[in-house]
């Protein structure tokens, strides 16, 4: 925090009571955000509470369905992308979105490369911006080298660099720094730092705290779609924000109850996949929470996946109850008791189009035939069961399970899982993108499981919930393990030095 | 095991919408609807399509395009094709005229061909399958490759000698009824792909792979040995549509049912049958591959050359497939009014 007195500015962009729904869905129920020059400003809310589609809007992605946006006082409406960086409005995105083929400069320029007089592309002018522009932000990337293989810190700054030679006054950051390790961070708020004092409007969308009570100015919260409140920063605590952006307290969020930790169930051993993970070797008790921690990519639901079968592994053995689980036959993995829950619902956890009960016993479908032959009826019978098990909302049974919420689809992965009565429960990011309240009851789902005596290994990007569910934590780093630490040890700062700082490991 | 404590018992309704909208409101029953209408309107209509014979020919004429629809379903559902089932059709012909002209017996000669099927559709399960190429690129090689093979063995002639009591069988009705006795054959295999399909574990993973190979996969399904015995069963079914076929016209030639393969398919996705796969219905099916021919045949005897009845085939294909996109559209749009209405005048009490 270093300047703590803002003086008013005119709003760089406004946007006021913002509406968009998606069919029946309401993604925006009211944004409302106001952004000024010279500063950055913090968006924050839980995943679902409409940020996203916040920015998309601004970006020309979606269009409002009612509201009003306002870009120097001045009432915009767009309807394409192009529009709205030609506005001045630039978003760097989580997951840049740069040419691999061309080099650094050729993709600052893409598309309005500059000419000479006989209207070739003048390359040399081009260089001369590029490298003046890294100059100024104080980054050292070679502008001639092409973007594949460098690291998404560096693309992101390409994607910054674009921004400022397409002089945006108006730059988003959605949740810029979540596959960054530390370095990278500074580096990226120095950059930021020197773009506000450049006099431009800065929106800084992240889910840790310290980031933005480091970096921002102004914070402006969200719950459910609705703009809630915007305060300085030196205003208020993380507590404040937290219970603004949950709206009740969150003292029930990990209920960890006491398990009798038994027997081993998994014993994964030396487990290797050439360019994605390497001698991994661990194992799960019955009864235990084993937390997977470490940055996106770093290999963790590569593992999961191999150890259920989806994936090959080339060298390395599973072990399940002492017994070789033979690789790459989910079929079989699922029969000895293991339940993978996939960290991407939508794509891999459900079949979206189908109905839920169709859904929930998919993966039981051959062990509730009777006579070979399955009708909806038995279907529905099952179904019937861990539907309410799990307390899940839907219209019918044969509802499709597209149109759940994103809550009620992770209960169904879960009971799809749970109806194939598993010893060992994968879970892989078994709270991404569902809201407060299912989040807690999921937890209190996967503590209970523990207790009745099922091996769990839970792998997530959140912190807080590793920290807070897990017996003990693993934390992997670019396809290695790195660290394992007692559920005492487990520190956020052990934890996150693990996931994001390179060690003198011997390879 | 409870798994989230003492929480009231939900209670779930099976289905969203009544049963009679269930019933009716669907593609399958639109296309049996359509189909009875021509059909009465040609019984009115046409001269001549009210007799005996008109059913016989009709159903002896479609036989081969039901048989083959039956696996051609299955394997669309999947998001799969198979576009060289007539040439197979082509090759069974040829084997079957080649041995018996031999002096093989005929019902091994049959059994050979079924099995030589049966081989083609392994050699197009492997190459999607275990190499991983392209259904529609694999069986558009090997239409060709198949019929290449058909016409080699035989040249550009014909074989018509086959045993009397054979053809005489393949022409025959069931006793009493003007309906071929083939149908038989077609309803066996009927049952046993509609149950297939609709009631057993594996049609549910073929619903699944269709939807979505990935969530399948994950659920434990072997995408890759599920569509490999489809292919497998669409080449020996094709195989004997083509004994059948050969019987029927005394008449094995290597360009024998020469371009079957697009009227199959239009025929199954006139039923109903998502092209984009995981959608469909076998009556439906059965049904969109009687309205084509029913269509056919009563405009035959009323005397529309043959140009015009494909394009007539043609326009009823596009609109049908134009017809539930544009449903989809209009279900979208209402879908997306109701929620602006909701989003703006009632915001909903959802806990936080």
């Amino acid at each position: 925090m270093e300047d703590a007195v803002v003086t008013p500015s005119p709003p760089a962009l406004e946007l006021e009571r913002v509406v968009k729904s998606f069919g029946p869905v309401v993604a925006l129920r009211s944004g409302s955000l106001t952004m000024r020059r010279g500063s950055i400003h913090a968006l924050v809310g839980e995943n679902g509470a409409g940020k996203s589609t916040l920015v998309k809007i601004v970006a020309g992605l979606y269009r409002r369905d009612s509201g009003e946006l306002r870009l120097e006082g001045e009432s915009v409406d767009f309807t394409s992308t192009s529009q709205s960086k030609a506005a001045g409005i630039a978003v760097i995105y989580q997951e840049p979105t740069l040419f691999p083929d061309l080099t650094v400069t050729e993709n600052i320029f893409m598309g309005r490369q500059p000419t000479d007089r006989i209207g070739r592309i003048d390359r040399r002018a081009m260089r001369a911006e590029a490298l003046e522009i890294f100059e100024r932000l104080g980054v050292a990337i070679n502008p001639d080298r092409v973007v594949e293989g460098l690291s998404i810190a560096d693309q992101q700054l390409i994607e910054i660099a674009k921004a400022i030679s397409l002089d945006a006054r108006v730059m988003i950051m959605d949740e810029p720094t979540a596959a960054l390790s530390g370095f990278e961070v500074e580096r990226l708020f120095a950059v930021a730092r020197s773009l506000r004092d450049e006099d431009r409007a800065l929106l800084f969308i992240s889910h840790r705290f310290d980031e933005v009570f480091e970096l921002c100015d102004t914070v402006t919260v969200m719950r459910d779609g609705s703009y809630i409140d915007t305060l300085p920063i030196d205003e208020t605590s993380v507590d404040e924000l937290v219970s603004l952006m949950v709206g009740r307290d969150v003292t029930e969020m990990y209920p960890k109850l006491p398990a009798d930790v038994g027997d081993v169930v998994l014993e994964v051993e030396g487990l290797t996949r050439t360019g994605v993970f390497r001698d991994i070797s661990f194992s799960v008790r019955a009864g235990e929470i084993v937390g997977l921690a470490g940055l996106v990519g770093a290999g963790r639901s590569e593992v999961a996946r191999a150890v259920f079968g989806v994936d090959r592994y080339e060298a390395g053995s599973v072990r399940l109850h002492g017994r070789p689980l033979p690789g790459g036959n989910p079929r079989l993995s699922t029969a000895r008791g293991v339940a993978l829950v996939p960290e991407d619902r939508r794509k891999q956890g459900l079949v979206l189009d189908d109905g839920v009960s169709r859904n929930i016993t998919l993966s039981i479908r051959s062990r509730l035939a009777k006579w070979g032959l399955l009708w909806s009826g038995l279907e529905n019978e099952a179904a019937k069961v861990w539907a309410s098990r799990l307390e899940v909302k839907t219209a019918a049974l044969d509802a499709e399970a597209g149109t759940l919420s994103g809550g009620n689809q992770q209960k169904l992965v879960l009971g799809k899982w749970l109806a194939t009565e598993p010893k060992l429960l994968i879970v892989d990011e078994p709270t991404r993108g569902i809201d407060v309240g299912t989040k807690a009851e999921v937890h209190r789902l996967i503590s209970t499981l523990a207790q009745q005596g099922i091996a769990i290994l839970m792998i997530s990007s959140e912190l807080p919930e590793v920290l807070g569910m897990a017996d003990r934590v693993l934390v992997m780093r670019e396809g290695s393990l790195t660290a394992e630490f007692s559920r005492d040890e487990a520190t956020p700062e052990n934890v996150m030095r693990a996931a994001t700082v390179a060690q003198e490991v011997s390879r | 095991m409870t798994a989230t404590g003492a929480a009231p018992a939900r209670t779930y309704r099976n289905h969203a919408r009544p049963a009679w909208r269930r019933a009716l409101l669907n593609r399958e029953a639109a296309i049996i609807a359509i189909l009875v209408i021509v059909y009465v309107v040609s019984l009115a209509v046409v001269p001549n399509f009210s007799g005996p014979l008109t059913i016989t020919y009709l159903l002896r004429d479609v036989a081969p395009i039901l048989l083959i629809a039956l696996p051609m379903t299955l394997i669309i559902v999947t998001e799969e094709i198979d576009l060289s089932v007539a040439s197979v059709v082509g090759l069974s012909s040829v084997l079957t005229g080649l041995l018996t002209q031999a002096g093989v017996p005929f019902l091994w000669a049959a059994v050979v061909a079924v099995l030589a099927g049966a081989l083609a559709g392994v050699l197009n399960g492997f190459l999607v399958t275990v190499v991983g190429l392209p259904s529609l690129a694999v069986t558009i090689g090997t239409l060709a490759l198949f019929r290449g093979i058909a016409v080699g063995l035989l040249g550009t002639t014909a074989i018509t000698e086959f045993p009397e009591e054979w053809t005489s069988f393949a022409r025959s009705n069931i006793p009493g009824t003007p309906v071929p006795t083939i149908m038989v054959a077609f309803a066996v295999l009927a049952v046993v792909f509609a149950v297939v399909l609709h009631f057993t574990p594996f049609g549910r993973a073929l619903f699944a792979i269709g939807l979505n190979k990935e969530a399948a996969a994950f659920s434990g399904i072997d995408v890759g040995r599920s569509k490999f015995l489809l292919f497998v069963a669409s080449g020996a079914v094709s195989a004997f549509a083509g004994v059948y076929f050969t019987l029927l016209y005394s008449n094995a030639r290597g360009d024998n049912a020469m371009g079957l393969e697009l009227q199959i398919i239009a025929a199954v996705l006139l039923g109903g049958v998502s092209i984009f796969g995981g959608r469909g219905a076998m009556h439906g099916v059965i049904a969109g591959v009687l309205l084509i021919g029913t269509l056919g045949s009563a405009l035959r005897l009323a005397n529309v050359t043959s140009d015009i009845i494909n394009v007539i085939t043609g326009l009823l294909l596009v609109f049908s497939v134009i017809s539930s996109s544009l449903l989809a559209w209009v279900h979208d749009r209402r879908a997306a009014a109701i929620g602006r209405r909701r989003g703006v005048s009632a915001p909903s009490s959802r806990t936080p």
